[in-house]
């Protein structure tokens, strides 16, 4: 019953079923379009000028991607004179190798994390678990899917699947205390456990929301302060980011800051919204300011900024500041028709609006990313070949479009996706035959007609017009629904009698 | 009145599935004084090869349906379909951003195109067609009136209705589940979102429900029968007739 929730899988329709007659995770899911769809689409009405500051920042990562190579050594250099330290992962591999040699050369041995999909994508935990490094994850929600062993099911509400009884039991279970399903008692038991383990963690692991170029600033959004705990407390601190969350500037940051939390949750601004920009430094260094275009491109608030701030010290915080920058496929996107899924700042928009989301959940799509999005980047980062039915897993309806901060085509993106699968020679083969054939059809004008005649006349007003049942491939619609018969004659064939009627026109 | 002489795009769902509703778009359009013509060459706009992956086929068939068009020289092409509309007015430029010649005739259709609401209302500008009804009608917008920019014109001939008394339905703007080959591929999904439709539908009381795409009039009433409802399911321009 839980496999589907505990392990990525590639068998999208049977965990969308297993989801449909699920009815707690139903009344769960139906409530996303009056709770987090509606509170982002109440957000946008309330910001003035909304839709100029969505396409400013459509605007930024199309300029930031047009020269990523370029802003990713400028995030090496600042990230660097700041004090920390920048490593390269091609792909998901790479990346949990270095994590693992900064753990275990500094001999780690509890590892605090706050919630990141980059590390899910990378299936970071595993790998830590396996090298006997204990790993906590500080997000309640994460908290409890990591009890349950459960995957986050949602961007930004991973734990959406849940109710609060099982919540309760969970935990109860977890921290061998019998909990009552309250979520304010919930909540204060995670969050007394939770508190030892960032005192006494050795390493804390952040995922960034933003990497800012002209100073190596990453950015954290969180709401519990979680995320503020994680990267300050223990001694050293481990970012990974996926290479497009680059940003040029610092001012580009509110732009994005005022996007990102009216799309997940509807606030004008997450609670917590930590900058760090490298790790404690005893003695005064300079700020990395962008060297490069000091002077006059000096618009940046980083460059307002009196000189004596960048020389400060910064007397707390982590000893040592590590940013893995990962790769894992996007270069390939970046020149691909699929770019603008760079765009995406993970914020779980797509998937409240999505209507068949709503209805399956994210533990259907069995891979890391859910929703409409993940239906994108499922097949772009793992394989259309595993993947194939992702692409179809949606009815083009736009809502995703519409709710995406950065207005992401993703319906175009999956149109593409169908026609990619067409390339793959053992996918669908009857069904471009039977695509073919309809084509030609609707070519000849005779066989569309033969083919518009037969049809009325033979099933034309059939079986009191409406068909209980449908044969072969159709079946599955008469499940749910009666189809229509068709008419006993088409407009066509009323035409020669409509044409000639007379204009009575009132205007 | 600038315009005087269109097209009806009829869509192949609506030729062999809802006649009614052709019959009913000409004689709305003949009497607010626009003349009708129907190019017998058309078959289909070609959406269900575009959104199937299929763009070369899909290609083919636009082809097609842009001769037949430009060769009834109308003014205008009104079509009783928004998902049609959407893929003449939207995606047949972008079919043919590498064929010069094609693109600009291409283009040319899609902007003498226009859904049935959008032209009554932005072109003719006309929100009071001069029709009665007595009940209460509810009403759903379809998916595709979002990628053609459309957003209350369906409500505001509605609301015109002389006697009629509007139901906003909740979740209006949400997807009914149809989504073309979506609804064959995952019948499970599609019947669970077209019976979240069926029962707002249903909770509002309106004896009618309207809506402006024969896939969504297909799939919501194929619901709406299935559960025993009395709600009857009709396109906004059968109400717009009475």
């Amino acid at each position: 019953m839980t496999t589907y929730a505990q392990h990525e899988h590639t068998d999208f329709t049977g965990a969308s079923l297993q989801a449909l007659e699920t009815p707690a995770l139903q009344a769960a899911l139906s409530r996303l379009g009056v709770t987090l769809a509606a509170g982002n689409r109440a957000a946008w009405g309330a910001l003035p000028g909304s839709d100029e500051l969505r396409e400013r920042a459509r605007q930024i990562k199309d300029e930031t991607l047009a020269r990523l190579d370029v802003l990713l050594v400028e995030v090496e250099q600042a990230v660097e004179r700041a004090g920390g330290h920048v490593y390269w992962a091609c792909n998901a591999a790479d990346a949990r190798e270095l994590v693992l040699r900064i753990a275990r050369e500094r001999g780690v041995r509890m590892v605090v994390k706050s919630k990141s999909m980059t590390s899910e994508e990378i299936h970071l935990n595993p790998a830590l678990e396996e090298a006997g490094i204990e790993v906590v994850e500080t997000d309640f929600g994460e908290y409890i899917a990591q009890a349950a062993k459960h995957r986050p099911s949602h961007l930004v509400a991973p734990i959406i699947h849940m109710t609060v009884d099982q919540v309760a039991e969970i935990l109860s279970s977890h921290l061998g205390q019998k909990l009552p399903p309250d979520a304010g008692t919930l909540a204060k038991a995670a969050r007394v456990a939770l508190r030892e383990k960032f005192r006494t963690a050795d390493m804390g692991i952040t995922g960034a929301n933003f990497v800012v170029a002209e100073t190596g600033t990453i950015c954290i959004i969180s709401n519990e302060g979680n995320a503020r705990l994680t990267c300050t407390t223990p001694p050293i601190h481990v970012a990974i980011a996926g290479i497009e969350k680059v940003i040029p500037k610092l001012a580009d940051l509110p732009i994005f800051l005022k996007l990102l939390a009216r799309a997940a949750t509807g606030q004008k601004m997450s609670v917590y919204s930590s900058l760090i920009t490298g790790a404690r430094r005893e003695g005064s260094r300079e700020l990395a300011v962008g060297s490069s275009e000091k002077g006059d491109n000096d618009e940046s608030p980083a460059t307002l900024l009196p000189t004596a701030y960048s020389l400060l010290p910064e007397l707390d915080g982590p000893k040592e500041f590590h940013l893995i920058l990962l790769d894992n496929g996007r270069t390939e996107i970046l020149g691909s028709s699929y770019r603008e899924s760079l765009y995406c700042i993970r914020c779980g928009a797509c998937l409240n609006a999505c209507p068949v989301y709503r209805k399956v959940g994210g533990h259907a799509y069995g891979g890391v990313y859910a929703g409409p999005i993940g239906a994108v980047l499922t097949p772009l980062y793992d394989g259309l070949k595993d993947y194939p039915l992702l692409p179809h897993a949606s009815s083009l309806c736009g809502a995703c479009q519409t709710a995406c901060p950065l207005k992401i085509a993703i319906p175009h993106m999956l149109v593409h996706l169908r026609e990619d699968m067409h390339r793959e020679p053992e996918h669908f083969e009857a069904e471009n035959l039977i695509y073919g054939l309809w084509k030609l059809g609707l070519r000849s004008l005779r066989l569309y007609r033969i083919g518009t005649w037969l049809t009325t006349r033979l099933l034309g007003g059939r079986a009191g017009g409406w068909f209980k049942s449908l044969p072969g491939p159709f079946s599955g619609w008469t499940h749910a629904r009666d189809f229509p018969a068709p008419a006993q004659r088409s407009f066509r064939d009323l035409w020669t009698e409509l044409k000639n009627e007379r204009q009575d026109g009132d205007s | 009145m600038c315009i005087v002489k269109v097209a009806l795009m009829i869509t192949c769902l609506g030729d062999i599935f809802r006649p009614e509703v052709g019959v009913a778009t000409v004689r709305l359009l003949r009497r607010l004084g626009v003349q009708v013509e129907f190019p017998d060459g058309q078959t289909c706009c070609g959406q269900p090869f575009f959104n199937s992956g299929y763009p070369k086929l899909a290609q083919d068939v636009a082809r097609h349906t842009i001769d037949v068009f430009e060769r009834a020289a109308v003014d205008a092409v009104v079509v009783p379909s928004g998902s049609c509309a959407a893929m003449v007015k939207v995606e047949y430029p972008e079919l043919f951003h590498e064929d010069a010649a094609w693109h600009k005739r291409a283009t040319d259709l899609a902007t003498r195109t226009h859904e049935l609401s959008d032209f009554l209302v932005n072109v003719l500008g006309r929100e009071d067609v001069g029709a009665n009804y007595r009940g209460k009608v509810t009403y759903h917008y379809a998916c595709h009136l979002r990628a053609l920019g459309l957003k209350d014109e369906a409500v505001r001939l509605i609301r015109a209705i002389r006697g009629i008394e509007y139901v906003p339905l909740d979740g209006l703007e949400d997807c009914c589940g149809f989504g073309g080959s979506f609804a064959v591929r995952f019948p499970e999904i599609s019947g669970a979102i077209v019976n979240d439709k069926a029962q707002a539908i249903m909770r509002t009381g309106a004896d009618v429900v309207v809506t402006t795409d024969a896939g969504c009039l297909m799939n919501i009433a194929g619901r709406l029968h299935r559960l025993g409802s009395g709600v009857r399911a009709m396109h906004l321009v059968e109400l717009l007739q009475t």
